[in-house]
Parts: C-alpha cells; sequence; structure tokens
C-alpha cells in the first residue's frame, strides 16, 4: 500500500490532473441523473434563455436546459465511445495476436484487408456506410469500432512480433499449451503496457470522431444529449458573442487534454518513447 | 538507379490497386443493405412507381459487375450520373467545390508547413528548455481540441468580438485573389492549428533522432557552429522524413477540411458530402467519397515513394 501511495506521489503533475479530470468525468457520467436538476430532454422554458439562478446555463434552442444536457452529454458520449474502443480492441486485439502467432497465411490475408481498409480515410468510409445504413447508436458502435480496430491490429500484431520469437514463448508451445493459454499466459501479459497506452489514444480519437459525426447531425440523433450536437444545435449564438454553445465543445476538449496526459506520462513509463540524448 | 525504378513503379502498382479495390468497395455499397435500399430510402409509403423510377436511377435491376465497370468508366471520364435530390449532373456540382477545397488546403498547407518545420526545428534545437516544453504543452492541447470548437473559438474572437474576419466564408468563382485569401482566412487558420501540432511533433521527433547520431557529434567536437551544423549535417539527412510528415499530413487535411468547410459554410466539396449524406443522395456521395478516398490514397502514396528515395535502405526490404 505504502509503496503504491508513492508510486502515485512520483507522477508528474500533468498526469495527476489528467487522472482527476477522467475521474471526475466519469463520477459526473454514472450519477448524471442524480446530478442534473432536469432531466435531457424535457422542454423547460423559452428558446435560448440566458443564464439564470433556474437555469444556471440557460436553455438550448428548444429550451431545455443545457446544464442537464451537458451532464447527460457525458454519459451518452463517453459511453457509445468507451462502447466502440473496447470493441475494437477486442477484435483487433485477437485478430493482431492471432497473426503474430499463427503467421503464414492468415496473417497475410488480414493484413492485406486491414491495409485497404486504413487506405480510405475514416471520416468519409464511416460518412458512406452511415449514408446506407442511416444512424442509430448500435450501427454507429460497429462502423466506429471496424475503422478502429485496423489500427489496434497493427499496434498489436507488431508489439506481439516482438514476443513470439522469445524463447520461453517457444518453450510453451513445445510443452504443448495450446494457443489460448500462450496468448492469455505469455502474450498478453508482456504487451500490456502499449496497449494500455494505445487504448488510451484510440479513446481520444474515437471520442473526437464521434463528436464531428455529431456535430455534423450524422452521430447521435436527438433527443439524446450529446456534446457534438449541442454544440451545432446553438451554434447561432456565438454570432451574438455567447459563448454557451462552446461548453460541450469544451467538455470535449478537456477530456481529450486529460486523457492524452495521461497516455503521454504512461508511454514514457512503460519506456520505448523516451528522447534519446 | 534501376532497382530504384522498379520500387517505385511497384509502389505506383499498387497504389493503384488499392484504388481500385476502394473503387470496388464504394460502389458496392449499396449491395451491404439488407432487404431493399428503395425501401430505406424512400420510406415505407412510397408508391410503386417511384420505387421503380428510383431503381432504374439506381440501376439496381442490373447486375452488379456491370454496373461497377460503367460506373468505374463514368468516374475516370467525368460522367458521374446525375444526382438524386435536384437532378443536376453530379459533375457540374463538384467540379467548383472541388477546386475550392483544394485552394482552401493549400492555403492551409501553404500556412502549415513552413510554420510547423520551423518551429519544429526550434524545439529540437533547445529540446528541454521552456520554450520546447510550453511548445510540446501547445501541441498536446491542439491535438486534443475538436476541430470544431477551434473553428468557433476563432470565430467567437476575430469574428463576433473583433470583427476583423467573416465569420462565413461564401467564396465565389468570380471573386478577386485578395478577397479569396481574406475570406477563406479563418478556416485555413482553423486547418492550420489543427495540423501544425503533428507536423512540428514528427519534425521534432525525426530531427532529435538524428542529432543523436555520431557523426553529428563529430561534427560538434570539430568546433562547427552550431547553426551550421543544422543546415549542413542534420537537415540534408532529415529533408526525407520531413517530407514523409508533410505529406502524410496534407493527407489529413484533405479530410479534416470536411469539418471546417460545414462550420465556415465554405461552398467546398466537403459540404457537398455532409449534406448528400443527410439527404441519402447515394450517387452525389459515392462520387465525392471517391474524390476523397483518391486524393488520400494519392497523397500517401507519394508518402510513401518520398521515403523510399531519400531512404535508399528501403530499396532492400529484408
Amino acid at each position: 500500500m505504502q509503496s503504491m501511495l508513492k508510486g502515485l506521489w512520483a507522477v508528474p503533475l500533468t498526469a495527476k490532473l489528467g487522472l482527476v479530470v477522467v475521474m471526475a468525468y466519469l463520477v459526473v457520467a454514472v450519477f448524471a441523473p442524480v446530478i442534473a436538476p432536469y432531466s435531457e430532454t424535457e422542454i423547460l422554458g423559452a428558446s435560448y434563455e440566458l443564464w439564470s439562478d433556474k437555469y444556471p446555463l440557460g436553455t438550448d434552442s428548444l429550451g431545455r436546459d443545457m446544464l442537464s444536457r451537458l451532464i447527460f452529454g457525458a454519459r451518452n458520449t463517453i459511453g457509445i465511445a468507451l462502447a466502440a474502443v473496447t470493441l475494437a480492441f477486442l477484435v483487433g486485439g485477437a485478430t493482431g495476436m492471432l497473426a503474430a502467432i499463427l503467421g503464414g497465411w492468415y496473417d497475410t490475408i488480414i493484413s492485406r484487408i486491414v491495409d485497404i481498409l486504413m487506405a480510405i480515410p475514416s471520416l468519409v468510409f464511416a460518412l458512406l456506410i452511415l449514408t446506407i445504413l442511416g444512424t442509430s447508436i448500435p450501427i454507429l458502435i460497429l462502423v466506429i469500432a471496424v475503422l478502429d480496430c485496423t489500427r489496434v491490429y497493427r499496434i498489436t500484431r507488431a508489439a506481439a512480433m516482438n514476443v513470439v520469437v522469445l524463447e520461453y514463448v517457444e518453450v510453451a508451445r513445445l510443452r504443448g499449451e495450446g494457443l489460448w493459454w500462450v496468448i492469455r499466459k505469455e502474450i498478453l501479459p508482456n504487451i500490456m503496457a502499449p496497449l494500455l497506452a494505445e487504448f488510451g489514444l484510440r479513446f481520444c480519437f474515437v471520442f473526437l470522431f464521434i463528436a464531428a459525426l455529431s456535430f455534423l447531425g450524422l452521430g447521435i440523433q436527438p433527443p439524446t444529449a450529446d456534446w457534438g450536437s449541442m454544440v451545432r444545435d446553438n451554434a447561432t449564438l456565438i454570432n451574438y458573442g455567447d459563448i454557451t454553445p462552446l461548453l460541450p465543445a469544451a467538455a470535449i476538449a478537456i477530456l481529450t487534454v486529460a486523457v492524452n496526459f495521461v497516455v503521454d506520462w504512461l508511454l514514457h513509463r512503460s519506456s520505448g518513447l523516451r528522447d534519446p540524448i | 538507379m534501376f532497382n530504384l525504378l522498379r520500387v517505385v513503379a511497384q509502389r505506383l502498382a499498387l497504389g493503384l490497386f488499392t484504388l481500385l479495390i476502394v473503387s470496388l468497395i464504394i460502389a458496392s455499397i449499396v449491395e451491404l443493405l439488407p432487404g431493399d435500399i428503395t425501401q430505406a430510402i424512400l420510406g415505407k409509403s412510397a408508391t410503386p412507381e417511384t420505387v421503380a423510377v428510383f431503381r432504374a436511377e439506381l440501376g439496381i435491376d442490373r447486375p452488379v459487375h456491370e454496373r461497377y465497370i460503367e460506373w468505374l468508366k463514368g468516374m475516370v471520364t467525368g460522367d458521374m450520373g446525375r444526382s438524386l435530390a435536384n437532378r443536376r449532373e453530379i459533375a457540374e456540382l463538384v467540379g467548383v467545390r472541388l477546386s475550392n477545397t483544394l485552394f482552401l488546403g493549400g492555403f492551409a498547407a501553404a500556412i502549415a508547413v513552413p510554420l510547423s518545420l520551423i518551429l519544429g526545428l526550434l524545439a529540437a534545437l533547445y529540446r528541454n528548455s521552456i520554450f520546447d516544453r510550453g511548445v510540446n504543452l501547445f501541441t498536446l492541447t491542439s491535438i486534443s481540441f475538436p476541430e470544431f470548437f477551434v473553428a468557433y473559438i476563432l470565430i467567437l474572437f476575430f469574428a463576433v468580438k473583433a470583427g476583423w474576419f467573416p465569420g462565413i466564408s461564401n467564396v465565389s468563382t468570380d471573386l478577386p485573389l485578395g478577397d479569396k485569401l481574406f475570406r477563406t482566412l479563418l478556416p485555413a487558420a482553423t486547418l492550420t492549428l489543427v495540423v501544425v501540432a503533428h507536423m512540428m511533433r514528427m519534425t521534432r521527433a525525426a530531427i532529435i533522432n538524428l542529432l543523436s547520431s555520431d557523426y553529428i557529434e563529430m561534427a560538434y567536437l570539430k568546433g562547427i557552429r552550431p547553426m551550421r551544423v543544422i543546415f549542413h549535417h542534420a537537415l540534408p539527412n532529415a529533408w526525407g522524413p520531413i517530407v514523409n510528415v508533410i505529406a502524410l499530413n496534407l493527407a489529413y487535411l484533405v479530410v479534416g477540411v470536411v469539418i471546417v468547410e460545414v462550420v465556415f459554410v465554405y461552398p467546398g466539396l466537403g459540404q457537398l458530402l455532409v449534406d448528400s449524406v443527410s439527404k441519402r443522395d447515394v450517387p452525389v456521395v459515392q462520387a465525392c467519397s471517391m474524390i476523397f478516398a483518391g486524393v488520400y490514397i494519392l497523397l500517401n502514396l507519394l508518402a510513401d515513394i518520398v521515403a523510399i528515395v531519400t531512404n535508399p535502405r528501403l530499396l532492400h526490404p529484408r
């Protein structure tokens, strides 16, 4: 316990700040119904009301409470991003490790498919698929997971390649251990650190990606509160010098910066990215 | 030399092949839908006549390979068919908008490339100084900002509060260049802020990597002035990675332009794409996607070839 506390003390200031912010966001996301003064969809007053005691951040284009929507937005936006990244890691991680272990035809075929998928800019690809399939949350998660698992595949495959050639993996395989056992006991523990950092990076990317799609009106659909579409719906206010529509955008930015700070520290800790002196 | 040409030709062929596969994916995306696309787009209340007209329009009554070959031929010759929404020729819709988008992207690149090279060089030279840390913090932050956030902050301060620049950049073809530049300054600045961070970080990493090599230390030990070491010894070897970084980021710029165009209501290809997606105007979306993907693949290919030409070691893959 003491050594853990000491370890936490040695964390650089930026990473500590990042951890605190991420925790705060998670708390808001989990306890959104308790914290928010109103519901996310209820129309309460006139549209674009100013900041007041009743509506701390005013109301939006339809007269819904801005603060409540901001709080519920944390839950929806972060939830969907986490679901998409987790799915991408499950698929990309599994195929990547298998490619590293099995090699041969399996590796070649999957790698070529990934190359082709990565050759199309992901925003364009996502827009294309959403045109055909329409926008709903499961489709959104699925599309993003598919686009993103290509990057996860590459990273996992590269990291696992370095481990697969080591003696102890060979010993385990000669001992007759199964594929699943080798993945779980020998490879996964050794590539966990870079994968964790990658998870943070991917989360940032996906989070911004969903925000962008929602901002374009093609992501999370109304009346569900979501930060990207909140910016879009209330953008006219900016022309009157009102900063309210920037708050959801700032919420996105702050969380991404915080995650990046933590990832930066993780990457430095798992070495590899240290500047040569 | 022959070897070099062969590898470059190989890459070009690979690029063309990728382009072909991508076109296949884009063209056949309509088949992806379980059931009938006409129902999904026109809705359940569509009459049989409208459905029939729509099917003929999309050409789904003909076999897949026939349709694909015709579509590909059209894309290459510039006859891209008609929009479903307003019956206009797609080539006509796309033409001006494509040049507008390229103008905006080019303008942003003209600011971003020199700026990030200078910043990256300085950060590498004075690494771990306050300047380096400051730039590092700034770039980490600006990578984390959504594009529309940066765009609206710029609009808020420079268009609404200060009133220096227009918040909406409506350009037309007959506008003189000066006016055009003035009106596209804010969108270009947004794109610059987004791209510079990445480019600068990669430039810094490439140069720091070089500065730690033996021959640079030797140059320092000989007593050559630091500026001369940078420009005569380090930079010639750094050009390869740096140009590679630039090409990769230009590819990114081409796509990043979509959101910025929507924010500033800039009449470009990205805006057309987004509008068509919300109208589910499939032929226009396909044409725009193909153009974006094509430019993206070409720039990535360029990055690849530059990397090979400047780094002879890549000529002999293990």
